[in-house]
């Protein structure tokens, strides 16, 4: 037969039981509601897909910059750069030293397949998705520019300043180092960056977006059948960005 | 002043040093508060050059801290015994470098706030990430082998922790040289010599703060230096300036030999397209002249190089120090990227132009700060526990203080 004191501490314990359950399903059910939010809002990317660019310099113009416009607009970026300044796509006007051919380059993340950017980040927040578009997580970015350091490019950006006017898509934040996305958050719901879609409304069609993995989608049928080449070809770094005309 | 003279008022220079070293320590802290309410902005720093000032400052002081580690392992890994009296400075010193210099690298981050997320999260193919466990291994092993060397029962493990230390430093030097010989993108860098370089330089410059420090120890405490032990010591900074140069020497000579380096060596050594010409005076001017054939022709003295020759030698050791890493980390990112070679080119972005960085006063003070940081954890070292080296004054053939 129990006594009153155990039978006081045993009905204590069966309280403090329930309300250390009760207590963990409050904590635990947001965080599982939250995952939910959070897998309906990005759909399974694969490997299966590898996003690239086709850039046509013979149809860019030499004075037009309307995707870099479109671009500082998307991703509420500095519309009026300065040297500290982030700007994730330029247009670099080229003139061969020997023959004094000219063209205007848009260039911007080239997304490689071996991008040398996620091989120095020291916490991993330099990443490339299953589908070859490689971002920044601005949650583990520390800010150390080893990235900027490593990419042949110039395509990253350090963040210089305190940031203000942010878009709801684009998360950017001083401290971080940032880059092309190529527009991720329309990829994802089926769209086109925002530079390709800018260009195409200028009626220069200079630049084609697709799978480089489809044989069957137009810009692989088209780097099929014309010359194309990759920046810095010689580090093998495989771009998803090809260049037409240069 | 006599010695009975500065013995009246030693404490309070003491405790004036250290304070004014805090000063110091608390102006660079200061400024990295700065620059992180302000952001990057305020220093001289750009997107083409991400790196400036304060890089230059920490690694010199990391690659100092591995360097000046040499003294203890020359003592007791290779058993010679001028040394050995030397190997607890020598360890101190490495430990108070090393914090400085980290001091300095974590604040520069644009986001110092998150150093926790760099000591939990790691991304094995970045050097990077394998210097956040060589630094603090080497921090762990020396504190380990500064205690076998103080407690006498642990007196017998010291030469295995010296042999740890030793090992654990070149593998750090290598990743400090790895930081910059894995950039595969940059005209300055992607070279495997720069691993050994480091390794040499920390050699010269570890050697010459030391020099420095226990000079001015010795002259502190009115002794004098047993002129055999200085003119060993003394030697030994010519050989390591010596193999420095000529390392530097192999490299810009590899990168001449190279078609494509050329216009990044012409710009680095000649200053073509650099209308100010900085790096080639920093290089040549600081490096060569004050840093290597100055202080090699002060301690090659067919005479020898009496301590006021070695004290000055090590000085301009450090200042050439400073030129060379200006000149490695500045202007290999001043020098614009060949993204499309055999073009000129233009963009708004800098492309094709070479970078004036031209560092602000945050970036002074945080590096300064550093090296504050350095000397009061040595000053508070020394006072703490009993770094001087002491039994040179009983040694034979040395010079007995007073």
């Amino acid at each position: 037969m129990k006594t009153g004191a155990e039978q006081g501490l045993a009905g204590r314990r069966k309280f403090l039981g329930l309300a250390a359950a009760g207590m963990g399903g409050v904590l635990l059910a947001p965080g599982i509601h939250l995952i939910e939010v959070a897998q309906a809002a990005t759909p399974a990317v694969t490997g299966k897909v590898r996003w690239g660019l086709l850039i046509d310099t013979t149809k860019c113009a030499s004075g037009c910059s309307d995707c870099v416009s479109a671009c500082n607009t998307e991703n509420g970026l500095d519309p009026r750069p300065s040297p500290t300044s982030a700007q994730w796509i330029r247009k670099v006007e080229i003139k061969e030293i020997k023959t004094g051919r000219s063209a205007s380059v848009p260039v911007m993340c080239q997304h490689c397949a071996e991008p040398p950017c996620v091989d120095v980040c020291p916490t991993g927040a330099s990443f490339k998705r299953a589908d070859g578009i490689v971002l920044v997580d601005r949650h583990s970015c520390i800010g150390c520019r080893y990235c900027v350091m490593a990419c042949p490019y110039k395509a990253r950006s350090f963040v210089h300043e305190p940031v203000s006017d942010q878009k709801a898509d684009v998360p950017r934040g001083k401290g971080c180092v940032e880059g092309c996305t190529l527009c991720v958050h329309r990829v994802d719901k089926g769209g086109t960056p925002a530079c390709v879609e800018a260009c195409a409304k200028a009626g220069h069609h200079a630049m084609l977006f697709g799978d480089l993995n489809d044989p069957a989608s137009e810009i692989s049928q088209r780097i099929k059948a014309v010359a194309s080449r990759q920046l810095r070809a010689d580090l093998r770094l495989d771009p998803g960005v090809r260049y037409q005309g240069l | 002043m006599t010695n009975t003279g500065f013995h009246a008022i030693e404490s309070r220079a003491f405790y004036a040093l250290l304070l004014l070293g805090g000063l110091v320590t608390a102006a660079g802290l200061g400024a990295a508060h700065y620059m992180e309410v302000h952001g990057h902005v305020v220093t001289g720093m750009s997107n083409q050059v991400v790196w400036g000032l304060p890089h230059v400052f920490a690694i010199f002081m990391i690659v100092a801290a591995s360097g000046v580690l040499n003294v203890a392992s020359i003592g007791s890994v290779f058993g010679q015994t001028a040394y050995k009296p030397r190997a607890p400075l020598s360890g101190l010193l490495s430990l108070a470098l090393l914090a400085g210099g980290l001091m300095v690298l974590m604040l520069d981050l644009g986001r110092p706030d998150r150093v926790i997320v760099a000591a939990t999260h790691y991304n094995f193919t970045s050097v990077f990430a394998w210097n956040v466990f060589l630094y603090s291994g080497m921090a762990a092993i020396i504190a380990i082998y500064l205690w076998t060397m103080f407690e006498r029962r642990l007196n017998g493990y010291s030469k295995a922790a010296g042999i740890a230390a030793l090992v654990w430093r070149f593998a750090l030097t290598t990743g400090t040289g790895s930081i910059f010989g894995f950039l595969v993108a940059r005209q300055a860098y992607q070279s495997a010599l720069l691993a050994p370089l480091f390794i040499v330089l920390s050699f010269a410059w570890g050697l010459a703060v030391f020099l420095i420090v226990q000079s001015v120890m010795y002259a502190w405490n009115g002794h004098n230096l047993p002129e055999d032990v200085r003119r060993r010591m003394a030697r030994l900074l010519g050989v390591f300036v010596a193999a420095s140069l000529y390392l530097v020497a192999v490299y810009h000579g590899t990168n001449l030999y190279f078609a494509r380096q050329s216009a990044f060596e012409a710009f680095i050594l000649l200053g073509r397209g650099d209308e100010l010409g900085v790096f080639p005076a920093l290089f040549w001017g600081g490096y060569v002249v004050v840093g290597a054939l100055l202080p090699m022709l002060l301690l090659f003295m067919p005479r020898g190089a009496g301590p006021n020759g070695m004290l000055a030698a090590s000085a301009l050791v450090v200042a050439g120090a400073f030129a060379l890493l200006f000149v490695f980390i500045v202007g290999g990112q001043s020098f614009p990227l060949e993204i499309f070679p055999g073009h000129e080119v233009t963009s708004s972005f800098a492309d094709g132009a070479v970078e004036l960085y031209r560092p602000r006063w945050p970036e002074w003070l945080l590096g300064i700060g550093g090296l504050g940081a350095a000397f009061v954890l040595t000053a508070i070292g020394i006072r703490a526990l009993d770094f001087l080296p002491q039994d040179d004054f009983a040694a034979p053939g040395g010079k007995v203080a007073e």
